[in-house]
């Protein structure tokens, strides 16, 4: 995008995470050189800077002494430590003075870009309206412009002039501080402490002062490191070239010199390319590091491959040792989960659990609620009972009999029972269709993945299906992409595809949490038709206790990875025994009674 | 979808213009300073003055803009100050070596970028921790540098490759083939490097969708979900890469060229831009300009097939 040779400078940064306290900030510094390639990097540039401003001082000789007597002289000969060009003048020394030229050029192509970028940025992120817009559109063309083609033609007009050509890469690269900025900014912008220091009465100067520069410091100093590499990577190009100021050493010009010299004095190329190529990378690799010290969501939390096989072994030998005697279940129980242990990595190495044990029967004709609050860990029981829990979770024990057979025992009878004989309606409708697809296709397809049908008899069955599930004109909204049907249709949509394959039991993901309040009901009453008429057994995962009431037969109460409750949903809302239960309830009528 | 097209292409023209335009002023800005380049530092004030008039320089900056726009339209860039050529003839001889060398290399990575990226994020583990490294090395180190190292390695130690030159496909396949392999291995690393790990954020990114899950509720196979509806969903970001790894390419391709003395626009436009030969480097301009549009153009219409949303 800007002609850096080979230099991603991540255009496409997601949205920055929320700063860390300020607490954490202060100590990022020693956050930084506590880690041992975040020491080494700095300590590296800090070095490389050191000789560039103290070259006058330490560079055995100048710039263009030259010495005919070791002209081409080999690396580590004397006085010439890493030896001499094809006119006898001293490498190390050209190095140490051209490191002047690059800092130069480091801090032309940050000071243009940060000002450009960040102050655009600022501006548009904090006001949108007109100016963001053009402001994003100038962007984008400065991002397809090749930059060092830019740079040649300057050259043209300004002859050698590494302030004008930095200073025009500058600008050339200020984009993707734009694009960074103005990303965090509008995300910043609505947080409620914007809007609160707004009510108070701060100037929009103050605001952008005080909460949003500091909001996007972090990922400009991240950006920095990684548009330092580019200027450097840039300014050596255009000096390789042969565009650099004849009289005045840079380490492209070294490179060149080396480069058309390489067939005399081969390892004078090395010293050079080295230097470049270190010093670029102990950037980007800064970089890197700051973006895991400052964004500390940035490193996932994970296990290592070994203590996860160890982990999981260890439920599954637990498994067979209590499955020679799980109780039986009853005969009509379809789902029977037992002492559902689930956990996931706590970022130390060690596991926190958050399902101790569930048992649950879910019996066919039955709607099983399954309530409780955000966190209680009803999602990951339902999430279990189809083997697609996140990728990082583990399973720590127990077992998920479908019709007495473990399902957890192996990987296929999963699949065999996944979408086959247990089927799932999630809780977001629009973000759970395939934006790339028509609905008829995703649905055709997924039907056909699991059942033995040709096409043309798979979409009899789904338009079928689809009318059933309440949907008007199935033929026209079997066409139609997922962006352009309803919330209430999609969860319609998402129904259809549960039931198509025929299963025995469906697990819904609080299925009517994003609707409106008048698509609800209708959906609540289809799902309590659809498992009369089938005979189905349902999992209705909810927080919602009037839903509870609606549809279930029978109630779990969740809290804290435990279940402390379940019964009759008529006995259990007539005299619930568990102190959670009645308060769950209390408040829920509170609120009921608030809201008339 | 003609409308989706249109507004595309206006949008292409409108780009073209403004950086052609910005170019063109900042070239011809010094019509005294552009006479004295082609007499040299000998020549008298009155012949300047006359160089300035004999070449048009002394009529107002628009009016010079629009003549070269209207030699665009009609193939006539002008002629080379140094040389006398004219510009679209020094061109065609030239553009084609920059292109193939692009081209090929955008191709494979293209290919070997998404079979990286997508393994990474898929199976994750050993083969995810061993590209992670290699590849912010890959995107690290300049083209020029590994163009310089691959010179110095395959060329002049073990001469596997010609160090430099240029073979045309047309007159030899064989020698075309051995003069760009290490031109391309040298571009290819970073533009690899780069591309797979975006990619691999691509595919991560959709992986960790709702309807993913959903799919996989439904009884899909993993496989086909991976390569059916995900592979699919991250085409859209994938695509944004490559045309921005494009543009960089060009720039690689223009530095590189000078390593392996490939006659390309890099070439030209270096020894265009050392002689002040104002009308070759606009020349350069102009196609560097259209390529890059040409490319996002593609990447738009290659966008909108396959993601539904970006039809509009």
């Amino acid at each position: 995008m800007t002609g850096a040779p080979g230099l991603d400078l991540d255009v496409d940064l997601p949205a920055p995470e929320p700063e860390p306290q300020p607490a954490a900030r202060r100590s990022v510094l020693r956050r930084l050189l506590a880690n041992p390639q975040g020491a080494c990097c700095l300590a590296f540039l800090l070095f490389v800077v050191f000789i560039g401003l103290a070259s006058p001082w330490l560079a055995p000789v100048g710039p263009n002494v030259t010495n005919l007597s070791a002209v081409n002289a080999p690396p580590f000969s004397p006085h010439h430590l890493l030896g001499a060009d094809g006119s006898g003048r001293d490498i190390l020394s050209r190095l140490m003075w051209g490191t002047r030229e690059t800092l130069l050029a480091c801090v032309i192509v940050l000071v243009v870009s940060v000002v450009l970028g960040v102050t655009s940025g600022l501006i548009a992120g904090y006001y949108r309206g007109k100016f963001e817009a053009s402001a994003s559109w100038v962007s984008d063309v400065i991002m397809s412009l090749p930059g060092i083609v830019l740079l040649i033609a300057l050259y043209a007009r300004t002859g050698p002039n590494i302030v004008a050509a930095m200073a025009v890469f500058g600008l050339i690269i200020a984009p993707t501080y734009f694009r960074l900025v103005r990303s965090t900014v509008v995300s910043v912008r609505n947080e409620l402490y914007v809007d609160a220091a707004k009510v108070v009465g701060l100037s929009d100067f103050r605001i952008v002062g005080r909460h949003v520069l500091t909001a996007v410091r972090g990922p400009v100093i991240i950006q920095s490191s990684f548009v330092i590499a580019a200027g450097i990577a840039i300014e050596a190009g255009v000096d390789f070239l042969g565009l650099g100021n004849p009289a005045q050493p840079s380490w492209g010009s070294v490179l060149q010199q080396s480069f058309n010299n390489i067939y005399n004095n081969g390892a004078s190329v090395v010293w050079p390319a080295l230097l470049i190529s270190l010093t670029i990378l102990a950037l980007v690799l800064l970089g890197n590091v700051l973006r895991d010290l400052l964004q500390s969501s940035a490193h996932g939390k994970t296990l290592s491959p070994r203590r996860r096989r160890e982990l999981s072994q260890q439920a599954r030998q637990h498994a067979a040792s209590t499955a020679n005697a799980p109780p039986a279940p009853p005969k009509d129980v379809v789902l029977s989960i037992r002492g559902l242990r689930i956990g996931y990595p706590d970022g130390n190495g060690g596991v926190r659990e958050v399902v101790h044990g569930a048992d649950l029967d879910v019996r066919r004709g039955q709607v099983h609620g399954l309530v409780g609050e955000s966190g209680s860990g009803k999602s990951q029981i339902a999430f279990s009972a189809l083997g697609i829990l996140p990728k990082e979770a583990l399973i720590l024990g127990g077992s998920i009999l479908l019709d007495g057979k473990d399902l957890l025992a192996s990987p296929k009878l999963m699949e065999e029972a996944r979408g086959r004989r247990i089927a799932y309606v999630p809780q977001e409708p629009m973000s759970n269709l395939d934006p790339s697809f028509t609905i008829g296709a995703q649905l055709t397809y997924g039907l056909r993945a699991v059942k033995n049908m040709t096409k043309q008899e798979a979409e009899q069955k789904l338009l079928g299906l689809l009318a059933r599930v309440g949907i008007n004109n199935p033929e026209r909204v079997f066409r139609l992409y997922p962006h352009q049907i309803s919330g209430g249709m999609a969860q319609r949509v998402l129904i259809c595809g549960a039931v198509a394959a025929d299963p025995d039991v469906i697990v819904a993901d609080e299925p009517t949490t994003a609707l409106d309040v008048t698509v609800q009901a209708e959906v609540l009453e289809l799902l309590r038709e659809l498992d009369d008429e089938r005979g189905l057994a349902m999992i209705l995962v909810t927080h919602n206790l009037g839903v509870v009431a609606d549809i279930c037969d029978y109630v779990s109460v969740m809290k804290d990875g435990l279940i402390v409750e379940r019964g009759d949903v008529d006995s259990l809302f007539e005299s619930p025994a568990q102190a959670y239960t009645q308060e769950l309830l209390s408040s829920s009528r509170r609120v009921e009674l608030t809201e008339v | 979808m003609f409308w989706f097209v249109l507004k595309k292409v206006v949008r292409a023209v409108a780009v073209m213009l403004l950086v052609t335009f910005a170019t063109f002023t900042l070239m011809y800005g010094n019509g005294q300073g552009i006479a004295r380049e082609v007499l040299g530092i000998q020549a008298t004030p009155a012949a300047i003055q006359a160089e300035v008039v004999r070449l048009g320089l002394n009529q107002p900056l628009i009016v010079q803009y629009g003549k070269w726009l209207h030699g665009v339209v009609t193939g006539n860039l002008g002629s080379s100050f140094s040389t006398g050529q004219a510009v679209t003839s020094i061109l065609s001889s030239r553009v084609p070596v920059t292109l193939t060398l692009v081209i090929v290399t955008l191709v494979l990575t293209a290919v070997l970028s998404v079979l990286i990226g997508v393994a990474a994020a898929v199976y994750g583990g050993w083969i995810d921790r061993v590209i992670q490294p290699l590849s912010v090395l890959g995107a690290a180190i300049p083209a020029f540098i590994i163009a310089i190292g691959l010179v110095f390695a395959f060329a002049i130690r073990f001469r596997f490759f010609p160090a430099t030159g240029y073979v045309s496909p047309s007159l030899s396949v064989s020698g075309w083939l051995s003069s760009i392999t290490l031109p391309v291995l040298a571009l290819l690393v970073g533009s690899i490097a780069a591309a797979a790990a975006q990619f691999r954020g691509a595919v991560l990114d959709t992986l960790s969708k709702d309807y993913v899950r959903t799919l996989r509720a439904r009884g899909i196979p993993e496989s086909r979900v991976i390569f059916r509806h995900v592979l699919r969903n991250a085409a859209g970001p994938g695509l944004t890469v490559l045309s921005l790894q494009t543009i960089a390419l060009i720039g690689g391709a223009v530095i590189i060229e000078q390593v392996f003395a490939l006659p390309g626009i890099g070439d030209l436009s270096n020894t265009a831009a050392q002689a002040g030969d104002v009308p070759v480097v606009m020349g350069l301009v102009l196609v560097t300009a259209v390529i890059v549009q040409v490319v996002n153009l593609l990447g738009d219409l290659a966008n909108a097939a396959v993601n539904p949303k970006a039809r509009t």
